[in-house]
């Protein structure tokens, strides 16, 4: 009787643990898939292009900075301006997401607290609008910013990325502002504040995590974006570095090296910033304001 | 002085209206509870006293000066939320100074406030903490202290204490009818529970439907019902009722049972009305373990089906006529289900209603 019983355990012990490893081994292959192309990147970046073109590949690179110093380099030596390139996309991006994260959470905040007609309609219409693919909408944009005179500039692009991050900022404030109980407000208001200074010193700090979140698709998704800024960017005045990405192909050939370098520069400051907001991202914020 | 008075206040949501043009009265320093099942429109009246909701029509007073238009933050008044309601990014200091901020008042004079309220809640050692880290108990007070700490002309409660368990309830019971006493001002609670509303209040407002049925002091609303609506919310075991009619001085439950018409109601009644027979299990005690009181008494032979022993009393559970009664065993003994006790009821307690309005006869 009692074998049987050490018989069971042990039989549902290895089972357990046979469990934990598939698990651990499928969310290691699924990270692999997610990080490779990532990890290839930056190590293309530091090697030789003799080593990218490698077949089979070459794992551990011989490591030279040629690729950084060409980039950075003059124009004759494969050198493309880094610094321009870098500056419109921190302007356009940045400015984007504080006009879109402004507008979003206005929207957010009047779709959760508020109510008016046509709500339910205004909320699936701005969600249909970003279900149009950017691409479909880069020839109509183009002709109509290049008669409006906007084209090829950082205006034309951030009006774009505005547009394109309002709808998702305010269904995500919306779910933020949403989860904060009225009575907080409402107590505000009894302690004195006005309906502005109550969203201002409980709502907003309260939900700052969602409004961060926020702000980090947000910011991600202009400094990324290539589509639209392809179509609507032609100089140094005002491509953002995706574009940039392209000065590496040439009519024969490909730069491989100056791109991953380049796209590694890309990818830093995004990481930096997410790697700073994500602090706030504190969930739970809310949690001991009300019934616990 | 800030005495709060309804005129004739209603609310509509589009078309429908859910409070029906109430008058009430409240005195400064007084304690009254808003009571009434869930919806009766208890919490939207305290919520247009507090600015929180339009009023849609009528008339709300504090002080004298009309406030029908004012927003919440110029009545003078301070809430305490049933979900406390607490900003949770503030430590429990900066919640306590929160509205003296909010009024520029100086660090010293919000620190002195401040250090007032924790000291009359006893929310010293909690001062620096965040309410994520304080029991539901603590959490309350915290509300509390938030409300007292600028000496608003009225204090307003809805369903504070509703999230505690049953202990700590009692005990924040007696925290805020002593905090009443110390601070002595204007208070309107709002509650669902009967027992709160018994203990706290000095006058008890029932509501119903969006209506006032019946204002007055704990002891008027239990002892005088104005109807078997009041008769059966308000006390516990609610009050027994039988319904039957009047015929050659007693009340015909059925052709088997009869009670005594007890003489108060002899001339208020016709022969032949339909009425409420309403008696409360304190009047309805076996022989032998009733409180001894001279009056007119019937006597009734019960068949026990459940007893609940509470220690200094047991409850009897019976049927009279197919309803379910219940009695109340003084001095208890183990009771046994089927047992048959010989009881006896106290015909001066008991209540008449006429059955078609539920008004009460008295």
């Amino acid at each position: 009787m009692s074998t049987i019983a050490t018989d069971r355990n042990r039989l549902h012990r290895n089972r357990q643990r046979a469990l934990s490893w598939a698990h651990f081994t499928g969310l290691f292959l699924v990270m692999c898939i997610i990080c490779i192309p990532g990890l290839w990147i930056v190590l293309n970046s530091f090697r030789p292009t003799v080593e990218i073109m490698a077949k089979p590949p070459i794992w551990v690179p011989t490591f030279t900075l040629e690729h950084y110093r060409a980039m950075f380099g003059g124009a004759g030596e494969g050198g493309v301006p880094v610094f321009a390139y870098f500056r419109n996309s921190l302007i356009i991006s940045v400015t984007s997401t504080i006009i879109a994260i402004g507008i979003g959470m206005a929207g957010g905040y009047a779709f959760a607290r508020y109510r008016f007609r046509g709500k339910s309609y205004y909320f699936v219409g701005l969600m249909l609008f970003r279900a149009v693919p950017g691409v479909a909408l880069s020839l109509p944009l183009f002709i109509v910013f290049a008669r409006v005179g906007i084209i090829d500039t950082h205006f034309g692009l951030i009006l774009v990325y505005v547009a394109m991050n309002v709808p998702f900022t305010v269904w995500l404030t919306d779910g933020f502002f949403r989860q904060i109980p009225k009575e907080l407000y409402e107590a505000a208001e009894i302690d004195g504040c006005t309906r502005w200074q109550a969203f201002w010193r409980v709502e907003f700090p309260v939900a700052r995590s969602g409004v961060a979140s926020a702000a980090i698709f947000a910011f991600l998704t202009s400094w990324n974006e290539f589509a639209l800024a392809s179509q609507l960017t032609r100089s140094t005045g005002s491509k953002t570095m995706p574009v940039g990405l392209l000065d590496f192909t040439a009519e024969f050939t490909i730069n491989w090296g100056g791109m991953c370098a380049l796209a590694v520069l890309m990818i830093l400051p995004a990481l930096a910033l997410t790697f700073i907001v994500q602090k706030h991202l504190i969930s739970g914020l809310t949690f001991g304001g009300v019934k616990g | 002085m800030a005495e709060v008075s309804l005129r004739n206040v209603t609310k509509n949501y589009g078309a429908l209206e859910v409070v029906h043009g109430i008058d009430l009265d409240i005195a400064h320093d007084e304690f009254v509870v808003l009571v009434g099942p869930s919806g009766c429109g208890k919490s939207t009246t305290l919520r247009m006293i507090a600015g929180l909701e339009d009023i849609s029509g009528g008339e709300v007073a504090i002080g004298g000066n009309r406030v029908n238009d004012l927003p919440p933050r110029e009545r003078n008044i301070s809430m305490v939320f049933q979900n406390y309601a607490l900003y949770p990014h503030m430590t429990v200091r900066e919640n306590l100074g929160f509205s003296l901020l909010i009024a520029k008042r100086s660090e010293t004079e919000i620190a002195q406030a401040v250090d007032d309220a924790a000291s009359i809640l006893g929310l010293g050692e909690l001062l620096d903490r965040r309410p994520a880290e304080l029991s539901g108990g603590q959490r309350q007070r915290v509300a509390m202290g938030r409300a007292i700490v600028r000496h608003p002309d009225v204090f307003l409660f809805d369903e504070p204490l509703s999230n505690l368990d049953a202990k700590l309830r009692t005990q924040m019971r007696i925290e805020i009818k002593k905090l009443h006493q110390k601070v002595r001002t204007t208070i309107v609670y709002v509650t669902h529970d009967q027992v709160e509303a018994m203990t706290l209040a000095d006058r008890i407002v029932i509501m119903k439907d969006g209506d006032i049925v019946q204002v007055g002091t704990p002891l008027e609303v239990f002892e005088r019902p104005v109807d078997t609506f009041v008769a059966s919310f308000i006390g516990s075991p609610p009050m027994n009722l039988l319904e039957g009619k009047v015929s050659g001085g007693f009340v015909w439950i059925t052709p088997d049972v009869t009670l005594p018409l007890p003489t108060v109601f002899s001339g208020k009644v016709a022969e032949g009305q339909r009425v409420t027979f309403g008696f409360r299990a304190d009047n309805l005690m076996p022989k032998g373990h009733a409180l001894t009181e001279s009056g007119a008494t019937a006597d009734l032979s019960l068949t026990i089906t459940l007893a609940e022993p509470l220690g200094a009393e047991t409850m009897l559970l019976s049927e009279l006529a197919g309803v379910e009664i219940q009695g109340k065993m003084l001095n208890p003994r183990p009771v046994s289900e089927g047992e048959v006790l010989e009881c006896q009821l106290s015909l001066d307690h008991c209540h008449l209603f006429d059955t078609a309005t539920g008004k009460s006869l008295r």
